[in-house]
């Protein structure tokens, strides 16, 4: 609006124009910022209605009993939607994983796990977002004795750590505690 | 003529799409007659309700789940769980009702004015239109929450279409798509509610465009003689219209805030019950009037009219008459034949718009009552009224009434107020 140039007839009043230009200008200005900051406070309750609800964050944790996990087996459950592995890993497996730190991201198992027997990760590939395979019996496990992505081919260590492929990050350890011996919560 | 814009990107934009010339002719430039009122705030009030209404029902609307095992709980859901669902919801329920108060304050305007006078016709017949698309916008509306109310409001109205000759309850399954108001109902009347306020929304654009055709009508009713009888919108209107919005604004958030039910009806808090009628059925306030109307045509009608009850029956007379007595305005037009707009200059005519007003507010309190003894009475007499003042009172003044002589000009006018 501040931009055309036209004047139409009527606008200028020339006998009071020139002296008090100035206080006509602030107090233009002045609405326009009060408009401007009241219409922003007004669009939060807009926006923030499509942030998660207070009944969908009420689901956003997930408690898991791990007692009837196996040596070697692992069991995928679901928190926010998303896949979570938690694998009880075999002393073969937890030895191998202390063994390095992985080269592409590289990080200590001691710092990814809570109990070195219990490997809690989000089963979802770094790459574009496939569910890798390796959580059955029979299912390919890759390179490295984790988790393979059939997607795009990345491998996963038994730690979760990406090996090899085009993942380029290690599998997410979500937030989670142990609420006993052998439960947890995610989230 | 476009106009020469300072800034070279929205000049580059103008030359290829004139919107910028536009909005300067429509918004800024724009001629208006100098001597508006407040009485003109309410068009521009009503254009940003629609928007406000558009705005929180897009809002509502990713929330809310059309099914009628699901839709009361989602409601209640976006008023306990989504981060202010409420003040989505109460602003969105106030909204309907401050729309139709501001529209109604719009509407008389026009009819005190003579708004609807040559050669605003198609104006004012658009505006009717609206009308109509608000009234069923609201109506399909207030059956999403699927609440008592909205379950048996929505009953009856749809029953209302029954009373068409041969084919009434084919047209009425086909509104429901059964048998009964159910789920593929609420799931249309969803859709609907969805798509209507577009079609208000380019009803809306039409309605400017007339608008701007002729220019504003103006408390005197005479046409603008030139320059001198006009100031342009901006900054005039603008500053007129911001703080009519202020104002507005105190009024509509102080009921969204501290009496976010006012208008509404405890009942709809009850979860739609097919097998259960609430006690005492109630429309929305803004649709009492109507209501009245409807109930108000006696049995024996058929009889007063002799061979009409061979193609009508007392229950269609009721529809006839509520409908007609909103399609009757579209008409208005041509029923006024006086020359003289404003009632200013029309002393009878003046006493039968205030009449006519609260012969409205009366329907729209019978309306709300229950259909009987004396309400009853005074529901059939102002019935009467509201027809006879369209079709006897406003053709007869417009002929015989003895006018006030109007003001040279606009300009002549203000200045002759202020020598006094
Ligand atoms: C002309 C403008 C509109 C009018 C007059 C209107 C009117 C209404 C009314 C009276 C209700 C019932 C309120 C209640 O008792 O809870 C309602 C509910 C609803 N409306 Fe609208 N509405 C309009 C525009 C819209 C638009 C554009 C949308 C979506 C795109 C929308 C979405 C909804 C939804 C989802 C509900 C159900 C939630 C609730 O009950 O609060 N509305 N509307
Ligand atoms: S998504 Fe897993 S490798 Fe591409």
């Amino acid at each position: 609006m501040a931009d055309h140039s036209s004047t139409a007839p009527g606008t200028a009043h020339s006998a009071d124009h020139g002296h008090d230009d100035g206080r006509r200008d602030f107090l233009l200005l002045s609405t326009l910022a009060v408009g401007a900051v009241g219409a922003g406070l007004a669009a939060w309750p807009f926006i923030d209605t499509m942030n998660p609800s207070k009944d969908v964050l009420a689901l956003a944790t997930t408690e898991v009993d791990l007692s009837p996990i196996s040596e070697g087996q692992s069991i995928t459950v679901i928190w926010r939607g998303k896949p979570v592995f938690v694998r009880r890993r075999t002393k073969a497996e937890i030895t191998e994983a202390k063994k390095t730190l992985g080269e592409k991201d590289p990080e200590a198992d001691d710092k990814r796990t809570k109990k070195p027997e219990w490997l809690v990760v989000i089963g979802i590939c770094t790459h574009l977002g496939c569910i890798p395979l390796g959580q059955k019996t029979g299912d390919p496990k890759g390179d490295y004795n984790g988790w393979f992505c059939p997607c795009h081919g990345s491998a996963y260590d038994t730690s979760g750590r990406i090996r090899k492929g085009p993942a380029p990050t290690n599998l997410a350890v979500p937030p989670y505690e142990f609420t006993g011996d052998t439960t947890i919560r995610i989230g | 003529m476009a106009t020469q814009f300072k800034n070279p990107v929205v000049r580059w934009i103008d030359h290829r799409l004139p919107i910028f010339t536009f909005m300067e002719h429509s918004a800024v430039s724009y001629p208006t007659p100098k001597n508006l009122s407040y009485w003109w705030n309410f068009g521009s009030l009503a254009g940003i309700i629609l928007v406000i209404m558009i705005a929180t029902g897009v809002f509502l609307a990713m929330q809310y789940t059309p099914h009628t095992a699901m839709a009361f709980d989602s409601v209640e859901r976006i008023m306990r769980d989504v981060n202010y669902g409420w003040l989505l919801r109460y602003l969105h329920m106030n909204g309907a009702s401050m729309f139709f108060i501001v529209i109604y304050i719009h509407m008389f305007r026009g009819m005190y004015y003579g708004s609807y006078k040559e050669p605003r016709e198609i104006l004012w017949i658009i505006g009717v239109l609206i009308f109509l698309a608000m009234m069923a916008t609201a109506f399909v509306g207030y059956t999403l929450p699927w609440g008592q109310m909205s379950f048996w409001g929505a009953t009856v109205i749809t029953n209302l279409f029954s009373v068409v000759p041969v084919v009434g309850t084919v047209i009425v399954e086909w509104l429901w798509g059964g048998f009964s108001v159910d789920n593929p109902t609420l799931n249309r009347f969803f859709a609907l509610h969805y798509l209507l306020p577009f079609v208000i929304f380019a009803l809306v654009f039409l309605h400017l465009w007339a608008l701007h055709t002729h220019k504003s009508n103006n408390p005197l009713g005479i046409d603008v003689k030139g320059d001198k009888d006009e100031i342009p919108f901006h900054p005039y209107y603008t500053i007129k219209d911001s703080f009519g919005l202020g104002v507005f604004l105190i009024v509509y958030l102080g009921f969204t805030f501290f009496a976010p039910n006012f208008f509404g009806e405890p009942d709809n808090y009850i979860p739609a019950d097919p097998l259960v009628t609430p006690a005492h059925i109630v429309p929305e306030w803004y649709f009492l009037p109507f209501y009245a109307m409807l109930r108000a045509v006696p049995d024996n009608f058929i009889d007063v009219f002799g061979i009409l009850p061979i193609i009508i029956s007392a229950k269609a007379a009721g529809v006839v008459v509520m409908f007609g007595s909103i399609i009757l305005l579209i008409f208005l037009p041509w029923l006024d034949s006086s020359k003289v707009r404003s009632s200013q200059f029309r002393p009878v005519f003046k006493w039968a718009f205030w009449l006519f007003l609260l012969d409205c507010i009366v329907l729209g309190y019978v309306g709300g009552q229950p259909a009987e003894g004396a309400m009853l009475t005074i529901g059939r007499l102002c019935t009467f009224w509201y027809f006879f003042h369209l079709l006897v009172v406003v053709p007869f003044l417009g002929k015989y009434e003895k006018t006030r002589p109007l003001p040279e000009s606009i300009s002549a006018a203000v200045t002759a107020k202020e020598s006094k």
